[in-house]
């Protein structure tokens, strides 16, 4: 099981190992894919030929836009959704030969609310307990200690219907740990909840995975998955166009620092034309030290190696131009910028 | 296509498998038996809700039927007059008990969950085959059936102005008693896993009022022998079979032949738990 034979294609798989030389010691994937695909009998490819590797301890996040794969992955990996394609092993099992088996070693977060309204806070969690063979004590004692952790001791003993929004998602991520999963998935587990609680959630992740717990999470909001994983896979349309840490993954766009600079319209309420604005980007451009620029949502983005020096270089090439500029900010790039460059559009449409 | 440098050093190697279930030897069997603990423990939080919904509609029936119809010279009487209308109804409301019972404890719920809450998720990530927890519903939908029938029966004992006059056969009762919920609550899965939450009110007016007002429930099925086509026609009823069966098991009344009931309750039984399980499999994965 430590070592997978690699078919044709299953460049993460073979990455992943080679990344673990043989010294005996190295740790079989947590999740090892190998050309999953899935077809959806309506014609979707909604995933294909996905190679993952996620290392055990790993915190792992699938970053894309709605329909591009995500959540199928999940599903294929959590036993819901039947491969057309392909193998998926999570923690050595094999989860279309063994679901039932699968499901004893996974934890899963579904994108909606699933708790047992008929039952209480504690009763959704003893119960969960005992389908994974707990005992009546062990179960009772699991349940309170996880009400601890997850501060929802006060309630208890309410129905679910009556918790809040992140008090329900707190809920939902204690169930999937009752019963001690080897690993925890996370289908876009932040959506809808306000900002205040998905911060909570982040800090609760992250101290699930520094006490040893891998997880996989999706999300199509890149500052969570920045924040959060040891390593992005960014999803577009069933493909899995890169897999890196988030650094690395930034690295990959060619350009240290992204200057976005407004032009000023002919008014205060005017904005900048279309011409104007390619004036604009023709300057700046050809500005020492800028390697590329574009006009992108009534700005001009201008990618260069370092934004030291550069801004007033740019400042002084708008004057004499005489196209001005009204204002400007540098940013690093972000995992949206990888997005972007990897796929030519926008993580968010 | 996908770029992996390199997997960082994991934090831990989590052993794989952590969780009691791993020592059992059966643990799917486990989960099932956790799984029917968890919905006898909603009965139990539910137990008034449980009781009127179980007793209304018989309670119902029988006070009309039997109790205001003779006291009001409305009385009705079946075989040309010998026999009363209480020992008619008495097995066709127990068997009407048991299907409804189905139809409330299985499918209006799953109806919901697939509809509306999809709380089955849960229950289907317990550790054992997709197949299993319909399963389950069907046992736990059978369990109430027989728990509704204990709180009706002294009530269609009781209430009729006239007495009732039982001759039980021990022996068809057990067999019926035990097939009965089973059908019920297989229909209950079937009807769960194909109906959707804006086609209930249809499914009530379409399926569940025929099927109790054609049961063999008001009328025993062989004096339907008036009107020969009705008689092959209600044969697709399950609900037939149940009534005919518990006639047979608890009057002295003619019914079908046992031969034919047996045969109705396995076919029925067997044929809408088939459609259930494939119905639940259909809508759980995908």
């Amino acid at each position: 099981m430590t070592t997978t034979p690699a078919p044709a294609g299953a460049a993460a798989a073979t990455a992943g190992d080679a990344a673990h030389p043989a010294d005996g010691g190295a740790p079989a994937p947590m999740i090892a894919t190998e050309a999953l695909t899935k077809v959806f009998p309506s014609g979707l490819r909604a995933v294909d030929g996905v190679d993952l590797t996620v290392a055990p301890g790993e915190f792992f996040g699938l970053l894309g836009p709605n329909g591009a794969g995500k959540t199928t992955i999940i599903g294929m990996l959590t036993t819901r959704v039947q491969p057309t394609a392909g193998r998926a092993r999570v923690a050595g099992v094999d989860v279309v030969a063994q679901p039932a088996r699968a499901k004893r070693v996974i934890g899963v977060v579904p994108q909606t609310n699933t708790l047992d309204r008929s039952l209480s806070v504690r009763e959704n969690l003893h119960y969960h307990a005992r389908f994974f063979a707990y005992g009546r004590r062990q179960a009772a004692e699991r349940a309170e200690a996880l009400l601890e952790q997850f501060r929802l001791t006060d309630k208890r003993d309410v129905l679910v219907d009556e918790l809040s929004g992140g008090m329900a998602q707190r809920l939902m991520i204690a169930r999937a740990l009752m019963h001690e999963p080897a690993m925890l998935f996370l289908d876009e587990p932040t959506v809808g909840l306000d900002p205040q609680s998905r911060i909570a959630l982040w800090e609760l992740l992250s101290e699930l995975n520094e006490d040893g717990q891998t997880v996989l999470l999706t999300t199509h909001y890149m500052e969570e998955a920045d924040h959060l994983c040891d390593r992005v896979a960014i999803m577009d349309h069933g493909h899995v166009l890169a897999a890196d840490s988030p650094a690395e993954l930034k690295r990959t766009v060619d350009a240290e620092a992204i200057v976005r600079v407004a032009a000023p319209g002919r008014s205060e309420v005017e904005p900048p034309s279309p011409d104007q604005l390619a004036r604009l980007r023709g300057v700046l451009a050809a500005v020492p030290g800028v390697r590329w620029a574009e006009v992108r949502d009534g700005q001009v983005e201008c990618h260069a190696d370092s934004a030291r020096g550069l801004l007033p270089r740019l400042v002084t090439a708008a004057e004499e131009a005489g196209t001005g500029i009204s204002d400007l900010s540098v940013s690093e790039p972000s995992l949206e910028t990888v997005f972007v460059s990897l796929t030519g559009r926008e993580l968010r449409e | 296509m996908t770029a992996v440098a390199e997997t960082p050093s994991p934090a831990r190697a989590a052993a794989p498998a952590r969780g009691p279930a791993e020592a059992v030897r059966w643990p799917a069997l486990v989960a099932f038996g956790a799984l029917l603990l968890r919905d006898a423990r909603v009965l139990t939080r539910e137990r008034w809700r449980f009781l009127i919904r179980t007793v209304s509609q018989p309670l119902m029936l029988v006070f009309v039927f039997t109790y205001v119809f003779p006291t009001i010279g409305q009385e009705l009487r079946a075989f040309d007059g010998q026999a009363s209308f209480s020992d008619i109804l008495v097995p066709g409301v127990i068997a009407i008990t048991m299907l409804i019972k189905g139809v409330q404890s299985v499918a209006l719920p799953l109806v919901d969950d697939f509809g509306y809450t999809r709380e089955i998720e849960d229950r289907i990530m317990a550790p054992l085959p997709v197949w299993a927890v319909a399963v389950e519903k069907i046992v736990a939908g059978a369990l109430q059936g027989l728990v509704a029938v204990v709180v009706v029966f002294p009530i269609v004992a009781l209430v009729p102005a006239e007495p009732v006059s039982l001759d039980i056969s021990w022996g068809h009762l057990l067999a019926v008693g035990l097939l009965a919920p089973f059908v019920g609550a297989s229909l209950g899965l079937a009807l769960g896993t194909l109906v959707t939450p804006k086609q209930v009110p249809m499914m009530f007016s379409v399926i569940i009022l025929p099927v109790t007002f054609l049961g063999a429930t008001y009328f025993p099925w062989t004096q339907l022998e008036a009107i020969p086509w009705l008689q092959w026609a209600v044969l697709i009823n399950p609900l037939v079979y149940l009534s005919e069966g518990f006639r047979m098991a608890l009057t002295s009344l003619p019914s079908m032949p046992p031969a034919a009931i047996y045969a109705g309750l396995l076919l029925c039984g067997g044929l809408t738990a088939a459609i259930g399980l494939w119905g639940f499999r259909r809508r759980v994965l995908a």
